[in-house]
């Protein structure tokens, strides 16, 4: 059998049995989706009025809130799931089942690599989950065509691949599950630093850089532009930039931790 | 299922490790033929699991070590031959308890490569073998100790590994699944699989295994069968206890180079525990017209050397560095 394949015939073994992990105990995942969806509930329905004024020139008009925010949630939904991702990768590595793993003739990525791929289909099922409820409370997409909708699943899946490549490797740093949910705690509330809820121009001078150069904001961003057909101009090279950036990071950082010396 | 080179299973020279200034191996030597069970003996904190961690690939030695070879492949250069030929079943249960028994099987099934319908089969046949069959629908984390253990072993074997390590395999275990893992190990010699145990206990190392080696701070202080460890310590004796000092007193005279204590009344004779050197005792005792109230025959058993050897006793300090030079002239 080659590398290449051994490689994969490991890692879709790794990814059933997180697969199989994640269907037999969807809680945690469940629990994760509820701060997105309940973020999209109190800004429309509650907080909606102040909030669409702000942007619509003194005119409160839910509708355009929801629009606003809608693409800003879904991809706080990913950086919701992924600290389920940091969760369980900790918790698993406290298991004896790694170090068994560690013992065998296996692709030794494939441990992580099955992490990582499960995590991406469940953070992408959570996006459409999400995304439902939108549609559900009035969320329609303007003009968005069968490419600019492929797009926008392919842009998806990327900052998902990058945040749980970062979730994995806080996962594997972290000596339990707590700590290894507080280490993440920042991918979920990144976004509301950035252009999800109000315009980067609305904010105070001195933040603005930041808000506008951290990776949610490009890609909420070429996002919003995919599905409400905004501009995008350079937030599509950035946000793609960021993802590669820290999916190698993100990569790099979590197989050296993985590799180090076991206790 | 390549033997492993000169009928040798796992040869290690000069193991040495150190977690930052605690040396835990100290320089230890294995060698255990193939085909047969090798118990590592030693108390808490002796390096028991360091040891088997190194040999099971799961850290790396410190550069000072010599050459370690597992299943004829040098796991410096080559761990993943190595891994190919081992099975490990650790000291903490190595099975995935948020799935179920059947779906702990077909994972390392899968990870061996093991074509589907032969995976399956081998899943059932092990879970049939360890008695498992019922449980094998249940979460694993819903199994007693005993069981996650077996089934432990069982995924050990989905590999046929031909050296298997099992670390401690019957801490915290009742008696009864202990005996259960004793027959497991004797099963798994009997099809010619090698065997490396740690061990606490030294009735398991004395009930299963062929090679004994005592290890203590990081040192191997003795090594041997039992019997030729027993033999390190002093032999058996019988003891007699008297109800008066009269019947003492003749029995005393009666059975020279006995070691008396007046106050108890008791008196110990070196005996071997061979039914010749009894019946001379009571023969002895006979002719002298007296009768022990109580006899009791003592045996010199693998705790008593494991006391003199890992300094239980206060006064065995000394004797300690006697003890990790002197058995390897005495038994090698």
């Amino acid at each position: 059998m080659s590398a290449i394949d051994l490689a994969v015939r490991d890692s879709t073994t790794m990814l059933r049995r997180n697969l199989l992990h994640a269907r037999r105990y969807p809680s945690l995942t469940l629990n994760l989706l509820l701060t997105p969806v309940m973020l999209l509930l109190l800004f429309v329905f509650v907080l909606g009025d102040t909030m669409s004024a702000g942007i619509h020139g003194g005119v409160p008009d839910r509708s355009v809130y929801l629009a606003y925010i809608v693409p800003g949630l879904l991809l706080m939904t990913i950086g919701s799931t992924v600290i389920g991702t940091a969760v369980s990768v900790a918790t698993d590595m406290n298991e004896g089942i790694i170090a068994r793993f560690r013992t065998m003739a296996i692709h030794r990525p494939s441990v992580l690599i099955g992490h990582v791929a499960g995590s991406v289909l469940q953070s992408v099922a959570s996006v459409v989950l999400v995304g439902a409820v939108a549609v559900a409370v009035g969320f329609r997409s303007v003009g968005a065509g069968a490419l600019d909708w492929l797009a926008a699943f392919g842009l998806v899946a990327l900052v998902a691949l990058a945040f749980t490549w970062i979730a994995v490797g806080m996962g594997l740093v972290s000596p339990n599950a707590e700590a290894a949910g507080n280490t993440a705690m920042p991918l979920i509330l990144l976004p509301l630093l950035s252009s999800a809820f109000t315009p980067v121009h609305s904010m105070p001078g001195w933040f603005q850089p930041f808000a506008q150069y951290q990776p949610f904001t490009p890609a909420i961003e070429t996002l919003r532009g995919l599905l409400l057909g905004g501009r995008i101009g350079d937030n599509g090279w950035l946000a793609v930039g960021w993802c590669l950036g820290l999916t190698l990071l993100g990569y790099a950082w979590s197989t050296s931790a993985f590799n180090r010396d076991g206790r | 299922m390549n033997p492993p080179t000169n009928g040798i299973a796992i040869a290690a020279r000069e193991l040495r490790k150190s977690y930052g200034d605690q040396t835990v191996l100290d320089g230890v030597d294995l060698t255990v033929p193939s085909g047969t069970v090798f118990a590592l003996l030693g108390p808490n904190g002796a390096g028991k699991t360091t040891a088997v961690k190194i040999l099971s690939t799961l850290v790396a030695p410190d550069p000072g070590s010599g050459q370690v070879v597992v299943g004829g492949h040098d796991l410096a250069t080559d761990p993943q031959a190595a891994r190919a030929a081992i099975g490990v079943t650790g000291q903490f249960s190595a099975v995935d308890g948020l799935i179920t028994g059947t779906e702990n099987m077909l994972l390392m099934a899968d990870l061996h490569h093991l074509p589907k319908a032969e995976g399956r089969r081998t899943a059932a046949r092990l879970l049939e073998r360890f008695d498992l069959t019922e449980a094998a629908g249940r979460p694993a984390s819903t199994y007693s100790g005993g069981m996650k253990r077996r089934l432990d072993i069982a995924m050990t074997l989905v590999g046929s590994p031909r050296v298997i390590f099992l670390d401690e395999p019957t801490t915290g275990l009742d008696p009864r699944s202990r005996h259960d893992m004793w027959q497991i190990v004797r099963e798994l010699v009997a099809d010619g699989v090698t065997v490396f145990l740690t061990t606490q206990y030294l009735e398991e190392a004395d009930e299963l295994a062929d090679r004994i080696a005592v290890l203590n701070g990081g040192r191997i202080v003795a090594e041997g069968t039992a019997e030729e460890l027993k033999r390190l310590v002093p032999g058996g004796h019988v003891r007699l206890r008297f109800t008066d000092p009269v019947g003492y007193r003749v029995a005393a005279d009666a059975l020279d180079g006995a070691a008396g204590d007046e106050e108890a009344l008791t008196l110990q004779v070196p005996a071997d525990g061979s039914q010749r050197r009894l019946r001379e005792v009571l023969d002895r005792l006979d002719a002298a017209g007296v009768e022990a109230h109580e006899l009791t025959v003592h045996t010199p058993d693998l705790d008593d050397v494991f006391f003199a050897l890992t300094g239980g006793a206060p006064q065995a300090a000394p004797t300690r560095s006697n003890a990790a030079t002197q058995p390897e002239e005495a038994l090698t």
